[in-house]
């Protein structure tokens, strides 16, 4: 049955069936509303999480880090300048392997402060060892924090489900939201094993001094369990797809199209629905990236391999490059796929992204220069 | 009595590298001891992280985890939260750092932790600087000292701030249980944390522990110097309970701050300097006054 709820209420909501057994959060627009109702759910007794106030973002990825390694589920949320406080504990979660959940209500970075979205915020955290997942609308939002805890807690990396801030976050869409049981079928309780989180009967040491003897080992044993985690991430989205009846592309991309579209747009988050709106009348190809970190090269090659130009909209900018999946687009490609990359920035600090916005980058896209172009609405 | 040191503490291995003379690991020592090993130790980054955690080398016989140098404090709310949720009633969480963790850069986040009510002991070493990264002044260096960031030169005179009084911090939190001591008193020190831990909810135990590099002194002062700050009345070594003062250690004949100071290089350009000399002997007079350490 579908409800027409907020965007944020779903994500709560579907939370709260994950049943994490620490929840933390502070403050944040766009993100408050749905630790909100995290907390409301709380005193109505219809939730048996702990709900623990934190004095800054900083200190909620700490409590939530501190929760998981003592061997419990933990849930967290933030934006902007929150997630921008918490990065010193984002890189220390993920080398520590505790499978947090975080939502991130996508929004832009000061200075100068500005409330709206972009996507500037997350992708600021890209080096850091999390995996980051973008929803396009508020279905995929329930449906990506269900897979969420399953990849963390089967891979031991956390998890950063993105959904851009206000436009996803605030707005009523249909939806539909599983039911407990069907939940609890897909993600059974967190047992984590034994040697696996803090425990008094089996004394163990986490997060020691590591010299230059084994530093660089121990990271690149990390990156290599972190790129393996595509293969999980994958398989849980067809798992999830075969029990929940939906499916989003492969759990790392989605095309939309034929796959012989000469022009493709490449895309991540809730813009992929404009993309959709407008590809009505013209021909171009649809590549939505679901997954930023790991980055899915060989799928991003396989469904690229026939375009001849490629747009890549972004709604972030590495000061100085380019757009931040633009560039990642050029690494992927470079020396393997034939169509030309261009980036196009759009949409910084809540500026509209209308269709005119869309027919704009794919009247630009053929442009030879190698300039990003920035593209305002009408 | 060193046969009695020398005894194997399963809690805290040997091993370790920390310098010959730590205050700090000796305190240690006592500290695991008396906490036994239904406990899981958050740490802070500092000196005892680095001397006791190389990878593959750990000398903790209760589970032990670090993070980073501010957030020990919330990790530590975190686990607790985590033990109540899993059931677990009777493992209890100690969170500890040094004077930089505590005083400076965690301490917005301790004071969250105090507020929350978590059932936390929270324990700082106080040495008084930064030391494992080469003595940089902290907000509980005392006035006058010197350190690689307050060099004594020609035209000062050391440290120019005030050491920051946590004991007024913690008590402003309403902490159930708040204690002071030294390396001086290594039963003092054992006897505190066994009774701390009858407590639930925040508590907090600060104590000063010597560093042989950072203030300049003998490998085999810890002990003394630990005694001569209580002695003079320079570091008030108290007990409260629910706010009220309970337990002190008497200054009643107070020594001459000269007989503490002289054994430590940081503060050896004062040590013929009287009138700085005077200030630091009225801040020994201000503190026997303010605790009633005379009575």
């Amino acid at each position: 049955m579908k409800n027409i709820i907020e965007g944020s209420r779903a994500v709560a909501l579907t939370i709260k069936m994950c049943k994490p057994g620490v929840v933390s959060a502070y403050p944040i627009t766009p993100q408050t509303h749905i630790v909100e109702d995290l907390a409301r759910f709380k005193a109505d007794g219809e939730a048996d999480y702990q709900y623990l106030i934190a004095e800054s973002e900083f200190a909620a990825a700490s409590i939530v880090l501190g929760s998981s390694l003592g061997g419990v589920r933990s849930y967290t949320a933030s934006s902007s300048q929150g997630l921008l406080l918490m990065t010193e504990v984002l890189f220390s979660i993920a080398g520590l392997r505790a499978p947090i959940v975080l939502t991130c209500a996508n929004r832009a970075i000061s200075s100068p402060i500005n409330i709206w979205n972009d996507q500037q915020d997350a992708l600021t955290m890209r080096d850091s060892g999390w995996i980051m997942l973008y929803c396009e609308d508020n279905q995929e939002a329930i449906d990506l924090h269900i897979q969420a805890y399953k990849i963390a807690e089967a891979v031991k990396f956390p998890v950063m489900v993105n959904m851009d801030g206000f436009i996803l976050t605030h707005t009523y869409e249909p939806v539909d939201l599983p039911g407990q049981k069907e939940v609890d079928a897909f993600l059974p309780a967190y047992k984590p094993k034994r040697g696996f989180y803090l425990d008094s009967k089996n004394p163990a040491s986490f997060g020691p001094f590591v010299t230059p003897t084994t530093y660089m080992e121990q990271r690149q044993e990390m990156f290599g369990d972190f790129i393996g985690s595509k293969t999980v991430i994958k398989k849980v989205a067809a798992e999830f797809a075969k029990k929940f009846g939906r499916k989003q592309g492969d759990g790392l991309v989605e095309y939309i199209g034929s796959g012989n579209e000469d022009v493709v747009l490449v895309a991540m988050g809730s813009i992929v629905g404009t993309l959709r709106e407008s590809k009505k009348g013209v021909n171009f190809g649809i590549l939505k990236i679901k997954t930023f970190r790991p980055f899915p090269d060989e799928e991003v090659l396989k469904k690229l391999s026939k375009a001849k130009y490629i747009a890549v909209v972004d709604k972030s900018i590495s000061m100085g490059a380019e757009g931040i999946l633009a560039m990642e687009l050029k690494r992927v490609s470079c020396g393997r796929l034939k169509g030309r990359i261009k980036s196009f920035v759009v949409g910084l600090g809540g500026k509209d992204i209308t269709i005119g916005v869309i027919e704009k980058i794919v009247k630009e896209v053929k442009k030879s220069d190698d300039k990003i172009a920035w593209v305002y609405p009408e | 009595m060193p046969e009695k040191i020398l005894k194997h503490n399963p809690l805290f291995n040997p091993g370790h590298t920390a310098c010959a003379g730590c205050g700090q690991a000796m305190t240690i020592q006592h500290i695991t001891k008396a906490l036994g090993s239904d406990v899981v130790i958050v740490n802070a980054t500092g000196c005892s992280e680095v001397y006791s955690s190389k990878y593959g080398e750990s000398a903790w016989g209760q589970p032990w985890v670090h993070s980073l140098f501010e957030n020990s404090a919330p990790l530590g709310s975190g686990i607790a939260a985590a033990l109540h949720q899993r059931g677990n009633k009777t493992t209890r969480v100690v969170v500890q750092g040094g004077d930089g963790a505590t005083f400076d850069i965690g301490f917005g986040l301790i004071s969250g932790m105090w507020e929350r009510g978590d059932d936390v002991l929270y324990i700082c070493y106080d040495n008084e600087a930064y030391m494992n990264t080469g003595v940089q002044s902290s907000g509980s260096t005392p006035h006058f000292a010197n350190t690689t960031t307050t060099p004594a030169g020609k035209k000062n005179h050391g440290s120019q701030q005030y050491k920051k009084n946590m004991i007024d911090v913690a008590l402003a939190h309403g902490l159930r249980y708040m204690a002071t001591t030294t390396c001086g008193y290594l039963d003092d020190i054992e006897n505190k944390v066994r009774k701390a831990m009858t407590f639930s909810g925040p508590r907090y135990i600060q104590i000063l522990t010597t560093c042989v590099p950072g203030w300049g002194t003998k490998e085999d002062m810890a002990v003394d110097l630990g005694k001569l700050a209580s002695e003079t009345g320079l570091y008030p070594v108290l007990e409260y309970i629910d706010g009220a003062l309970v337990n002190k250690m008497k200054v009643t004949k107070p020594k001459p701050v000269e007989e503490y100071l002289k054994h430590q290089k940081r503060f050896i350009h004062i040590i013929k300097d009287p009138e700085r000399l005077a200030w630091v002997q009225g801040l020994a007079k201000r503190n026997i006054n303010k605790y009633g350490l005379d009575k």
